[in-house]
């Protein structure tokens, strides 16, 4: 799955047991992808000793669905796995 | 929240310069032990690495290459466009990163946080400050940013928007300020003498 600047996606709600870029405080939340900045390995991969690249998107949050509250945006880099269609 | 943690909290964020006295850098040394242990590499190795990486590393570069967009507007275009491009134009070459810069406007204010580290454009923006580092920083920048800017010093109007960037990828993030009103006139030069490290993260107007 592949996605556009525009499209809402939601960060995957997983936990997982091995090292991630994907920040706590997204997880489960919907936002949308703001740009595409290329195809890079991804950091779960690396940590295995493989190189298993992907692209990765910056995809804007609003604070108020972070955190329940706040006027401000937060724009986090994710791989695509991290994400699913919102 | 007490007035006095308030206050405690102020120093938290952004008071001390001083690294060696943050938790951080006993993690880094007690890292750079175990690796020296390990035969991973040496005192030696760690050190030149250092020098290398921070040789040239400053504000001045971030702080040229904002001078120049305010005095250049197909440079502006290019810098928010293609920051690598535009820092190889003043000489920047080769970041081993993927520089993306962002504009504040008299609508937005950006500012930059690694939450998960402390990611950010080294060569552009030199030594990253301890408050950069710190846990307080990094957790409240993306919760209340409003709050920890007053806290530098700057008070944003109500209508003005935060735009908050977490550098969790392989990209850099750098805040181009807005040119400061009454420098209509001045060099790119005198400019670029008016930017600071704090204006490149966002924790500063310019």
């Amino acid at each position: 799955m592949s996605y556009a600047v525009g499209d809402r996606v939601r960060a995957r709600t997983g936990d997982p047991d091995h090292h991630t870029r994907l920040p706590r405080y997204v997880r489960g939340q919907a936002g949308e992808v703001v740009a595409l900045l290329g195809d890079w390995v991804l950091p779960d991969s690396s940590v295995a000793g493989l190189a298993t690249t992907q692209t990765c998107y910056a995809v804007r949050f609003a604070a108020a669905d972070l955190f329940g509250g706040g006027d401000h945006t937060v724009t986090v880099d994710l791989w695509e796995s991290y994400l699913e269609r919102a | 929240m007490s007035e006095h943690d308030h206050v405690h909290g102020v120093h938290g964020v952004h008071g001390g310069e001083d690294h060696h006295d943050l938790p951080v850098a006993a993690r880094v040394r007690r890292l750079e032990e175990r690796l020296i242990a390990a035969g991973v590499a040496s005192d030696e190795e760690i050190d030149a690495f250092l020098a290398r990486l921070y040789e040239s590393a400053s504000p001045v570069n971030g702080a040229r290459m904002t001078a120049r967009a305010w005095t250049d507007s197909a440079y502006r275009e290019l810098l928010l466009s293609d920051g690598n491009a535009a820092a190889a134009e003043l000489g920047f070459e080769g970041l081993g990163y993927q520089l993306r810069v962002v504009a504040n406007t008299p609508q937005t204010h950006n500012v930059i946080v690694c939450t998960l580290c402390s990611c950010y454009p080294v060569s552009l923006l030199g030594p990253s400050p301890g408050w950069y580092k710190s846990f307080a920083y990094r957790s409240r920048t993306v919760r209340e940013p409003r709050a920890v800017l007053a806290e530098f010093g700057v008070t944003l109007p109500a209508d003005v928007g935060i735009s908050v960037w977490d550098s969790t990828s392989e990209a850099r993030y750098m805040v181009l300020p807005v040119r400061p009103v009454g420098t209509d006139g001045m060099a790119a030069a005198k400019l670029a003498e008016l930017v600071t490290l704090k204006g490149l993260i966002g924790t500063a107007l310019v």
